[in-house]
């Protein structure tokens, strides 16, 4: 039985560990609003992006003067996987899902044969996946300086991996990353970015018949790496509103779980003062009538 | 034939202007060319210059680097890599840009170091335009 000083101080320490949790999910709140918001933003350009290269791709896609980009090496030998995860933990099973999804993708390709290249963007995913995949791992981005993840982090993180497939050393590149729903629920998803593969929403009533300037294959080599980076900074937005709204749930449930247990504390701390109090008039009572 | 058209102007982390246009002058990777309601549907890619905007308050200028632009009878979008009002443009931004541009030339291979040193020229005439002095780093 813990003395009634010890479990005033556990009752303290539970209050201050409530305190911090109760602070982390108001600041992730106020971070997911501006993670949502950076994302509403940049939804317009995605949407008329991926429709034109939709359109582009259909187009040119078939010729065999197709870009590589487009339309693959012609093997899928090699595969980067892409991992993005958060550079903080205490947000759930955040950084876990975005491993297990990438640690099993790389287990069966591994078991297929083929041969997988890692890069980690994130601190937190690379540590996960050290233990049984640090062979593999290729690069890492760190983005832990980084307050607002911004176009220009997207690009530098593109030019990478662009630079990567120019010197032919993947054929298949793949991100991972937590795709935002709700704030309670972040869908882990796996997204082949090169070859690049568009959604085509065949709505041919709408198709136009356009200009090309200067001409389909010259836009396509244009537009093809910008749509990397374009792809990548989707995918960070919805990584970093995927985090905060993790972390906020995660920390949520951290308060919930500090006040239960305050209160189990609460009532062990009074039946023990209780306990005292009646022993000590017993001992009293006892000795007055004892004389 | 209506006199104006939809014309939106997006960046990847905004969309900047989305306003009724009656001409939009866009500097297109071939030539400048400028849009007005019922153009020919045509795709576009930029080079670095200003992008106006003609609209029935005034004209409003842009900057942008690379991207593309979308015309079409009923409007124009633009899909810009960077773009910024003209006013938010200072001499620190246009001597990064020119930077950027110059050292992406260094790196660029003899294949691309043409297009690259394009881009350079591009992004000191967009300066000038603006009414900036880039430096003009040697080629």
């Amino acid at each position: 039985m813990p003395s009634l000083k010890d479990l005033k101080n556990r009752i303290e320490s539970v209050k201050s560990t409530r305190k911090i949790t109760k602070a982390m999910q108001m600041v992730a709140a106020a971070k997911l609003r501006r993670a949502q918001d950076a994302a509403e933003a940049a939804r317009p350009y995605a949407e008329r992006f991926n429709a034109v290269m939709a359109g582009l791709a259909a187009s040119v896609g078939s010729s065999d003067s197709a870009p590589k980009l487009l339309s693959g090496t012609g093997s899928d030998k090699v595969h980067l996987l892409i991992v993005m995860t958060a550079e903080r933990g205490l947000c759930g099973g955040f950084n876990a899902s975005i491993a297990k999804l990438a640690r099993t993708r790389a287990q069966e390709l591994l078991a297929n044969g083929k041969e997988v290249k890692i890069l980690t963007v994130g601190k937190k995913g690379r540590e996960q996946l050290k233990r049984d995949l640090a062979d593999h791992f290729v690069g890492h981005v760190d983005l832990s300086e980084v307050k607002r993840v911004g176009y220009v982090n997207a690009s530098e993180i593109a030019r990478d991996v662009l630079a990567r497939f120019e010197a032919g050393e993947f054929d298949v590149a793949t991100l991972f990353f937590n795709e935002f729903q709700s704030v309670i629920s972040q869908v882990p998803t796996a997204q082949q970015i090169i070859p690049a593969s568009f959604e085509t929403e065949e709505d041919e009533g709408a198709s136009t018949l356009y200009d090309y300037e200067p001409n389909e294959e010259g836009i396509l080599a244009d537009l093809l790496p910008r749509g990397v980076a374009t792809q990548i900074f989707t995918a960070l937005l919805e990584n970093a509103a995927s985090e905060q709204g993790a972390r906020m749930t995660a920390m949520d449930n951290a308060t919930r779980n500090a006040g239960d247990m305050i209160d189990k504390l609460t009532t062990v701390y009074n039946r023990s003062r209780q306990a005292a109090i009646t022993t000590e008039l017993i001992e009293i009572i006892a000795g007055a009538e004892a004389l | 034939m209506a006199d104006t058209m939809q014309f939106d102007l997006v960046s990847p982390e905004r969309r900047l202007a989305s306003v009724e246009a009656r001409e939009v002058q866009i500097p297109g990777a071939e030539g400048d060319l400028t849009a007005m309601p019922d153009h020919a549907p045509t795709i576009t890619t930029l080079r670095p210059g200003v992008l106006k905007v003609v609209t029935a308050e005034g004209t409003d200028s842009y900057a942008v680097t690379g991207g593309f632009a979308e015309i079409t009878a009923e409007g124009t979008s633009v899909l810009a890599e960077r773009a910024m009002p003209v006013g938010e443009v200072t001499q620190e931004i246009i001597d990064d840009l020119v930077a950027e541009a110059d050292t992406a030339r260094r790196e660029a291979g003899a294949d691309a170091v043409d297009a690259a040193a394009k881009l350079v020229a591009d992004m000191v005439a967009m300066g000038t335009e603006i009414g900036l002095s880039p430096k003009q780093p040697s080629l």
